[in-house]
């Protein structure tokens, strides 16, 4: 009897081990394994194959810094990043907060505005690419309907473009961001609001001292998914401009497979992709550990 | 890494030989006329009792196929036959994986035909690796005849008259040059600049790639003169496919394209005429010699069984039927050069008699745009300042000043 307990509590145990271990398996191959090779990889002189037998040690590093197009690339990135997570959050809370208001046809307004999502980032860049052309979309509407004067080239022009990029990008994720913010704002206790408005604090004080505050690890969810989609942001360059023009609009993502596929510079390519790791992990790693540091705490 | 390699093709080559009679293809001629073309070769081979397996992957120029048979490569398992362009083809033979058309290539003397510039793409090591199977050239122009009638009607044979044209057309109110603002297409266009300074220029610059011709007064005055063509360009330019640029020439909006021979296709589907509704001339200043590229089915080490019918492949793809029955519908014209031209329109008479004439003068060049002057990595790193100069990010003198870093960082 005994036997046949301690047997089944064997298998307890066990079972989630075995059945686990494939995918455990697999990820820690196709994904750590092949971290680690493009790591390998990019100390190598490798070209069109990957090739491990010519050592080149940091000068993978050295000639992508050296770059004009990974300078251009990196600019890029911080005027994208920057502007996406920070737009977005804003518009994403302010919505929110007009949705929480207990409005009528809540239900309707939600997924118009969560409907962007579930498109691809390529059917986004294509679609934005039409309406900002000038020959066929906004401009050329406005200028046909009369406004003759009318003038909105920035996709055309290397100095602007990548603000329209930023502008696709916003329209993709914001209605994205205002969901996690609903969440939030319905996670907050309705206690704390009660007392709040019973101390007799108006509504901007209500949001801004006490629910706004509140919603910290939502915001720190927010940034952390805004923050890599920015950083691997490839199709949605790749739909609107494909880099350009010139190389106006190049993304790291794009000098990561530009390179590597494109060029035959695997050994660059394989650089550019440790050093997106790198802000990747210096994004991620910290939010990580605060979260597990909260998990031990509750 | 490499004997792991080795092991998988071994097991992968054992399960080819149980289809001893079929090649495998990979290309991405997908398109209509090219689809049609390459239906010729595959009925050829049918007849011979040689199965056709398609493995079409279009997309990018063929840079979808080449990251396609990457993998196919490295699992040890390559496709009998893949189309591919110049540098590419050395760039394989390099990691020892092509096969050897040595054999037919002597019994059918492919040497005396085929132009010398074009085996040096075909042959790695002394040895044919691939059937050339067309031969492209991109220093031409194709002009609306009824916008040329209205600015003179003379075709332009120099710099000077070719600006003295454009005015013209300026003032009749159309866009004088048609163009796609994508950087290969204005790399297009740097080929027939560069070369209308003088061919040991493009020679020394391109193919050379001398940093002394690459930084000198002849670069500036080449960027100079592309920025003079910028501003016959239309606001819109950016980003348009190449066949929409040919389409407003078709269509009278735009008086000239410079363009690859590839855009006639687009001009015969619109039911044009060459001489009545459109004329084509090389970049003036650059008659006589011809900026290359050529698309050639580049042969893979396949076991010994499947090896037969590679090399009746490659006999069909070189058999001068073949090579006019595709070329006339490509637009391009055969590789080799004994091939009669009955079968051609007025612009592919001439692009074969240039080609012949280029050849035996030694003034058949490798398109630096497609890849044929030099490998990927130095293509791209001109692409880069040609483009960022044609959209006014940079002067001349700072643009031949970047080109030759660039080429230099390439290079390392």
């Amino acid at each position: 009897m005994s036997q046949v307990q301690s047997q089944r509590s064997i298998l307890q145990d066990w079972l989630p081990r075995i059945v686990l271990a494939p995918s455990f398996a697999v990820v820690l191959l196709f994904v750590y394994g092949f971290i680690l090779f493009t790591g390998v990889l990019s100390f190598t002189g490798s070209k069109m194959l990957p090739d491990l037998t010519t050592w080149v040690g940091l000068n993978n590093y050295a000639r992508l810094f050296n770059h004009p197009n990974w300078s251009t690339s990196l600019a890029n990135l911080g005027i994208f990043g920057s502007l996406y997570i920070i737009i977005c959050s804003v518009l994403g809370l302010g919505l929110a907060i007009l949705l929480d208001q207990k409005i009528r046809g809540e239900g309707f307004l939600r997924p118009i505005y969560l409907y962007p999502m579930a498109l691809s980032f390529i059917v986004t860049g294509v679609a934005w690419k039409w309406f900002l052309d000038p020959g066929i979309g906004l401009e050329h509407v406005m200028q046909s309907w009369g406004w003759e004067s009318f003038s909105f080239r920035w996709i055309k022009d290397g100095r602007f473009a990548i603000y329209t990029i930023v502008i696709a990008a916003i329209w993709q994720s914001s209605g994205f961001v205002m969901a996690m913010f609903l969440a939030g704002l319905r996670g907050v206790d309705n206690e704390i609001i009660k007392a709040a408005q019973i101390d007799g604090a108006s509504n901007w004080m209500l949001y801004s001292r006490i629910i706004i505050p509140l919603m910290r690890p939502v915001f720190l969810s927010a940034f952390v998914v805004l923050a890599h989609l920015a950083i691997k942001s490839y199709d949605l360059v790749v739909a609107m401009t494909d880099g350009g023009p010139g190389t106006a609009t190049w993304t790291p993502a794009l000098f990561m497979q530009k390179f590597t596929f494109g060029r035959n510079e695997m050994g660059m390519g394989a650089a550019s992709a440790i050093i997106m790791l790198m802000m990747i992990a210096a994004i991620i790693v910290p939010y990580l550990y605060s979260e597990l540091k909260g998990g031990r705490r509750s | 890494m490499r004997k792991f390699l080795l092991t998988t093709a071994a097991v992968f080559g054992l399960t080819a030989m149980a289809h001893a009679d079929e090649v495998e293809v990979l290309h991405w001629w997908t398109s209509g006329g090219e689809a049609a073309a390459l239906n010729v070769l595959k009925k050829n081979l049918e007849s011979q009792g040689i199965t056709w397996k398609d493995m079409p992957v279009a997309g990018g120029g063929g840079d979808a196929a080449m990251t396609a048979l990457r993998a196919r490569v490295t699992a040890g398992n390559p496709p009998t036959a893949v189309q591919a362009l110049g540098f590419d083809i050395t760039d394989w033979a390099k990691q020892g994986v092509v096969g050897d058309l040595t054999e037919v290539a002597t019994r059918e003397g492919w040497d005396k035909v085929v132009p010398a510039a074009l085996q040096n793409f075909s042959k790695y090591d002394g040895k044919w690796i691939a059937a050339p199977v067309n031969v492209h050239s991109t220093n031409w122009v194709w002009i609306n005849k009824a916008a040329l009638d209205a600015a003179g009607g003379k075709a332009p044979t120099s710099w000077d008259e070719l600006v003295a044209v454009l005015d013209k057309m300026k003032a009749n109110g159309l866009t004088p040059v048609a163009h796609g603002g994508q950087a290969w297409q204005e790399a297009t266009i740097f080929d027939g600049v560069v070369l209308s300074l003088g061919a040991d220029f493009y020679k020394s610059a391109f193919i050379d790639l001398d940093p002394k011709a690459l930084d000198s007064d002849k670069m500036v005055e080449a960027f100079d003169r592309m920025a003079k063509l910028r501003s016959y360009v239309d606001d819109n330019f950016s980003g348009r496919d190449w066949n929409l640029a040919s389409a407003m020439v078709i269509e009278g909006k735009a008086g000239m394209q410079f363009m690859g021979d590839w855009a006639k296709g687009e001009f015969l589907k619109a039911g044009k005429v060459p001489g009545k509704d459109f004329v084509c001339i090389r970049f003036p200043g650059t008659q006589g010699a011809v900026t290359f590229n050529s698309d050639q089915f580049m042969m893979f080490k396949v076991g010994d069984a499947s090896q037969k019918a590679q090399l009746q492949m490659a006999s069909d793809i070189e058999s001068p039927a073949f090579q006019s029955a595709f070329n006339v519908v490509k637009g391009s014209v055969p590789a080799r050069t004994d091939v009669p031209n009955d079968a051609f329109d007025d612009c592919g008479k001439k692009g074969m008699a240039d080609l012949a004439d280029a050849s035996k003068n030694n003034l058949l060049f490798g398109s630096m745009a497609h890849g044929h002057a030099a490998p990927a990595a130095i293509k791209n790193a001109l692409y880069d300042v040609v483009t960022k100069h044609f959209n006014g990010e940079m002067d001349s003198k700072a643009a031949a000043k970047a080109l030759a870093e660039a080429v230099a960082a390439a290079k390392g």
